[in-house]
This record gives C-alpha cells, sequence and structure tokens, in this order.
C-alpha cells in the first residue's frame, strides 16, 4: 500500500525558520566578563567542582567532573579564575535556585596546552569513547545524554544503522541546519568516527527537505565516503525525535519500552557529531555550542556560536537586544522548549535556541471542555490516546493512564497543537510524568529506610553479642587466675566478678 | 446396648480427631494475617509519628480501621497506594500524607555529645565524640527522635524542600 507519511501522526507548525536559516553562525560574539557554569545538569546526578575558588584556569581545562550515572564532566569556556560557587537561578521552568560555577574571565582566552594527537580512525575505539567521556559530550540534539554511554552500549549492541539525526523539525531553530552548511565535512567527518567507534555496518544522515542548502552541502561532503549516505526524509514535526526519524529512515519501529539499540540502530545529532570530531581530532572539550536566537521580539535574530555559562542577556544584547517584551521567554524549541523565569540564567549545554515571543506567537487561549474529536490520537506520533490519558490525569489515575501509554508518551506538545478546544494536554501528561517520578523516588526510599532498619539491628545484635562475648572471655580468664592463685590473696578479684556471673545468667 | 456403645465411642473419636486435624489445617494463627503483610509494608524503623508505638501497632491500627492509610508520612504517597491497592480501597478517595519533613543540625549549637545517633532509627546521623554530628538527607525520616534527644535543643524538623530534581509541572488548572 502507498503511505503518504512514513510515521504516524505529526503536525506542520509554521516553520518560522527563514529569519535565521540564511544568516551565517556568528562565532566572534565577544567573551562575557562572568560565566555562570551551573553544577546542576539536565540528566543525571550534580557535578562535583575540582578546583578551588580563586584558582587561575585556562580554556578547555576541567574543571568539574560527573556526579556519577548520566551527568558529563564540565570544562572551562575560557581562561580567567574561579571567583565563587553560588547559587543563581537556574535556566529551569522552576526558577528554583542552583549552585553555579562562577568564572571570571581574564580576556586572554588561553587555551591549556594539549599532547598533539594521532589520526584518530587508527586508535582503538574503547580509547575513542573515553576520549569522548573526557570531553564532556552530551547529546545536542535535546536529551541531553552523554555520549560516550551512547557510544559504549553502541559497541555492546551489534549496530546495523547509524543514523546522524539532521531533522531538526522545532520551529525557530536552525542551529543544526546552519551547522549543516557551515561545517558539513566535520559532521562527515564526525559521523565516520562515531561509525569507526561502534563499528556500525552503515552511515545515513538523515536531513529534512525544507534544508536543500544542508543537503547540498553534505552531499558534496559525503561524495568521497561509500559507507555514507545522505537521505531525505520529509519536513514534519517531530522528525527530529529518535524514534521517528528511525522509522521515517528505515522503516522499522523501536518496540514500546525498547530502545533503538534493540533494532539494531543507533542515533545521534548533527551537533553531537561535530562535536565528537571537534574533541577526537583536535582535543577540543565541549565549551560551546551554535545557540538560535529568535522570536519576533529580537532586533536581529541569529545563530551564535555561545560559550556556556554566557548569560542569556549577554546573548540576547548581541543580537540587537529586544525590540519589544517578549510575552515569554523559551530555551529551546517552541514545541518543547522550558519557559526560563528570567533573563540573567546562562547558557547550557541543551539550549538549542533562546526564543523571545510575542503575545502573538504565544497565542495563549484557555481551554474549552474536550469534545471527543479525536484530532490528539491521529496526531500522536507514538500512536497513543491523548484524550484518555488526559482523562485519566485529570482525576489522579496515573495507572488508567499508564494502561494508556503515558510511558511511551515523548511529550512532543503534537496533541496540545491540533486540539481544537485548546486542552493543555502535553501539560497534563508532564504532570503525571512528574509525579510518578517523585513517587518512584518516594517507593526507593522506603525501601532503603526498610534496608537502614534492618542494618542497624543487626549490628545491635551484633554489638551485643560481641559485648557479652567479651564478658565471658573476661570472666573465665579471670576464673582461671583466680584458681590458680590462693583464694584468699584476691578478695577483690573475687567480689567483682561475681556482679558480673549474676548479670550474665 | 453395646454395639450402640461402641458405635458411638467410634463415632465420637472420629469425629474428635476430624475436629482437631482441621483446627491445625485451616489454623488462622494467633494474628490476623494482613497485619504481617501491612508491617511489611511500612518502614519498619517503628519512628513513632503515626502515633503508635511503632510500626506492628500501627499496621493492627490500620487493618482494625482505626488509623488512617495516610498516617505514616515517611512512607508517603507511595505507600498510601500499595496500602490502598492491598486493603482494596480506591487511592482517589484517601487524601495525602503529612509531607515528610527532615532533621538539621544548628552546628554552632553542636557540642558532639553522640546522643541523636544513638536514637536514630535508620543511622542517618554521622558523627563522633566532641565532633560535630551532620544528618544524611536520603536516609532521614523525619521521625524527630534526634530532637527530643538532643540535650542543647540544636536539632529542628524542616519540611522537605522542592529541588530541580523534584520539582515538576503543576497540573493544570482548568475547569
Amino acid at each position: 500500500m502507498f503511505r503518504f507519511s512514513p510515521i504516524k501522526g505529526g503536525i506542520h507548525p509554521d516553520s518560522h525558520k527563514d529569519h535565521t536559516a540564511n544568516r551565517d553562525i556568528l562565532t566572534s560574539m565577544p567573551i562575557p566578563e562572568r560565566l555562570y557554569l551551573p553544577l546542576f545538569q539536565q540528566a543525571g546526578a550534580s557535578a562535583l567542582p575540582v578546583v578551588g575558588i580563586g584558582d587561575p584556569v585556562l580554556k578547555g581545562q576541567q574543571i568539574a567532573v560527573t556526579g556519577g550515572g548520566l551527568s558529563a564532566h564540565i570544562h572551562a569556556p575560557t581562561s580567567g579564575k574561579l571567583i565563587a560557587i553560588e547559587d543563581i537561578v537556574a535556566p529551569h521552568p522552576s526558577g528554583l535556585p542552583a549552585p553555579a560555577m562562577v568564572l571570571e574571565s581574564d580576556g586572554d582566552d588561553l587555551p591549556l596546552e594539549q599532547p598533539s594527537i594521532c589520526n584518530p580512525f587508527t586508535r582503538d575505539p574503547e580509547e575513542l569513547a573515553t576520549e569522548v567521556e573526557q570531553a564532556g559530550i552530551v547529546g545536542l540534539g535535546g536529551a541531553i545524554f552523554p555520549s560516550a554511554v551512547k557510544l559504549r552500549q553502541g559497541r555492546r549492541f551489534e549496530i546495523k544503522t547509524l543514523i546522524i539525526n539532521g531533522g531538526e523539525c522545532e520551529p525557530y531553530l536552525t542551529t543544526d541546519d546552519r551547522l549543516m552548511q557551515e561545517r558539513a565535512e566535520q559532521i562527515v567527518e564526525g559521523a565516520r568516527l562515531i561509525q569507526h567507534i561502534i563499528e556500525a555496518y552503515a552511515v545515513i544522515i538523515a536531513v529534512e527537505d525544507n534544508k536543500p542548502n544542508a543537503i547540498a552541502a553534505l552531499k558534496k561532503a559525503a561524495a568521497p565516503h561509500g559507507k555514507l549516505r545522505v537521505a531525505v526524509v520529509p519536513s514534519m514535526y517531530p522528525m527530529g525525535s529518535a524514534k521517528q526519524l528511525i522509522q521515517a529512515v528505515t522503516g522499522e519501529e523501536v518496540p514500546a519500552g525498547m530502545r533503538s539499540n534493540d533494532v539494531g540502530i543507533l542515533v545521534h545529532n548533527v551537533a553531537t557529531a561535530y562535536a565528537i570530531q571537534q574533541a577526537l581530532c583536535f582535543k577540543r572539550p565541549l565549551t560551546s555550542r551554535v545557540v538560535t536566537v529568535g522570536g519576533s521580539c529580537i532586533a536581529s535574530p541569529h545563530n551564535v556560536e555561545a560559550l556556556f555559562g554566557t548569560p542569556i542577556s549577554h546573548l540576547i544584547e548581541y543580537c540587537g537586544g529586544l525590540k519589544r517584551e517578549p510575552a515569554r521567554l523559551i530555551m529551546g524549541g517552541p514545541m518543547m522548549g522550558q519557559t526560563l523565569p528570567s533573563i540573567n540564567t546562562p547558557v547550557m549545554k541543551g539550549t538549542s535556541a533562546i526564543l523571545a515571543l510575542s503575545p502573538e506567537e504565544v497565542n495563549e487561549k484557555s481551554p474549552d471542555p474536550c469534545i471527543r474529536c479525536s484530532r490528539c490520537v491521529s496526531a500522536c506520533p507514538m500512536g497513543l490516546v491523548p484524550l484518555e490519558m488526559a482523562k485519566h490525569v485529570k482525576a489522579d489515575s496515573f495507572d488508567g493512564a499508564q494502561t494508556y501509554g503515558l510511558r511511551d508518551c515523548i511529550l512532543c506538545g503534537s496533541c496540545s497543537y491540533v486540539c481544537p478546544s485548546h486542552i493543555p494536554l502535553v501539560n497534563y501528561f508532564e504532570y503525571a510524568k512528574g509525579e510518578l517520578k517523585n513517587q518512584r523516588t518516594a517507593a526507593q526510599k522506603l525501601a532503603y529506610t526498610q534496608q537502614l532498619t534492618k542494618a542497624r539491628e543487626e549490628r545491635i545484635e551484633k554489638e551485643a553479642a560481641a559485648k557479652k562475648a567479651a564478658k565471658s572471655k573476661k570472666r573465665r580468664s579471670r576464673d582461671r587466675s583466680a584458681s590458680k592463685s590462693t583464694p584468699s590473696s584476691t578478695p577483690s578479684e573475687t567480689s567483682s566478678s561475681e556482679p558480673t556471673a549474676e548479670n550474665d545468667s | 446396648m453395646f454395639t450402640s456403645t461402641i458405635v458411638l465411642s467410634l463415632l465420637g473419636v472420629g469425629l474428635g480427631g476430624l475436629l482437631g486435624l482441621a483446627a491445625k489445617v485451616f489454623s488462622v494463627g494467633e494474628e490476623n494475617p494482613l497485619v504481617e503483610d501491612i508491617e511489611g509494608m511500612l518502614p519498619g524503623s517503628n519512628c513513632g509519628q503515626c502515633g503508635f508505638p511503632g510500626c506492628k501497632p500501627a499496621a493492627e491500627a490500620i487493618v482494625d480501621g482505626s488509623a488512617d492509610l495516610t498516617c505514616c508520612p515517611p512512607g508517603g504517597k507511595a505507600l498510601v497506594s500499595s496500602l490502598a491497592e492491598h486493603l482494596g480501597m480506591d487511592p482517589s478517595t484517601i487524601g495525602e500524607p503529612a509531607a515528610p519533613s527532615l532533621a538539621y543540625i544548628k552546628e554552632s549549637l553542636c557540642t558532639g555529645c553522640t546522643r541523636c545517633f544513638k536514637v536514630c532509627p535508620t543511622d542517618a546521623i554521622v558523627g563522633a565524640n566532641k565532633q560535630i554530628h551532620s544528618v544524611i538527607g536520603s536516609a532521614c525520616t523525619g521521625c524527630g527522635k534526634c530532637k527530643d534527644a538532643c540535650p542543647e535543643d540544636c536539632i529542628s524538623l524542616e519540611p522537605e524542600t522542592v529541588d530541580l530534581d523534584s520539582w515538576h509541572w503543576p497540573k493544570p488548572q482548568w475547569a
């Protein structure tokens, strides 16, 4: 049967990409006086600082190490001095305070001396994966998942196809588009390096068809490499989501509850491929990224290569400032991005865009009752039933929502976008997922408490037994010494041992 | 007469034996088995925040209906929903447990007397003689036993604060 769309559901929002898609990436933004590097990571445990306050640091020097799990190292984006570790407003919708390392730039931008490196293609893949970890690289497409973890997973599984994700489907965002146009060769080399590490059979760079310049540039760069193919996929939202892209490119569907590894496919973003190439060929750790500064409130929207820790106010200033007061400030795309509490928060590894949207662009409407038109069902790229899920979440019946597949929801927001009643469906699912996560944490704590109580009881029992053993040993040695010597010579000893014997019996 | 005596005594012995056997096989024991189940689900730290002397009396009270399912703050919502499921109650009709709190030691007042960590049911306080003691937040259940034991009155119970990890979007307000 002929299929019009390679994926289920999906939507076609206005792209709003033309403001920035044809403008070069600005790479020479002046370094701000102070950089704020939050220790919290968008995924995993907080990082742990490894330099002290007042210590001088060089560009590219490791200043914080991963706090374990799915977090990454942090490197100094420029040279200067660490002046404080203090609470700042986190670049997070909650606006809660979070500790950050404050780096005062000395303006010299002196890099850390790096040993010269040989051709990475001749080196051991495990070693290269470790180097990617050392460079603090995370998935720059939005998931912020440490790339080294993904590469190692890729080595454990047999990967048939490596897909490099150039399906930048969020409206306004053109960071990957510009990167593919301007740095196609590096991306191709990065893709080949990932292939070398995970030993994939084939590499496909998948790009949406609304980026013709990027496709041309990549095709030119990929021409000399036989195993590498550029695939064009139709532009729709959420094509950039890994599961949807896999289906569009290979026709395979990742089953619910499984990962792309399980079907022999690994997806990395184009910006991540670029970062991996920079790390392995030039020993440059991840200290900056391309950020789209857009939205109709920005005077001169551009893509800017920004150092991590750059205050967002500095970035907006560099793009001509604000034309008017934005109705909403968003970090990331308008579909899946998060609202920002303040303009004084810094750029982080996952900041793909800063959007200052006008009231017309936000278009907030009060919701009406659900009319069960099922448009959300047709729009859901995961084949779920958002209206039923929302009904359960509304009644706080999370189990009910889970039977309708809440676990598989990717929070893409397609359902909210198409809803004629303007019901904030995706907000219900975000709430439910957050609540379920907290319940899991509480259950873990309960199990931990039970474990601790048991351990304490065992310890107390052991201590009591040891005390008793020590006492009886003491008594025995006393009895022995008492029986050796004449009874009359040790009246004090015998009298002191009597109560002990009474106590023990 | 002889036959009837034999028949009746055989009948008596047989039925008596059967009764004795049934008492063994179908024995419910001393205790309601439900109490044992519930006790296994409770934290087991006997902290007393429920108002009962320990987890076992609390389990008994929950089973006979004199205590609410929400009486255990360290158990939280997770415990409420698992208890409701076990007892066949609708979790949405039950309220929420009191927010768990954590113990904090005011370090400037701590003399290092070691009394607080000796009473802690989860070994959540670290310290040594004449050294400042500190609470490990992830292990503290907020029972307040340390607070009662502290001669300097330097321990306070504070509600657990929301951090970036535990924050999530609130439920959309919609009529």
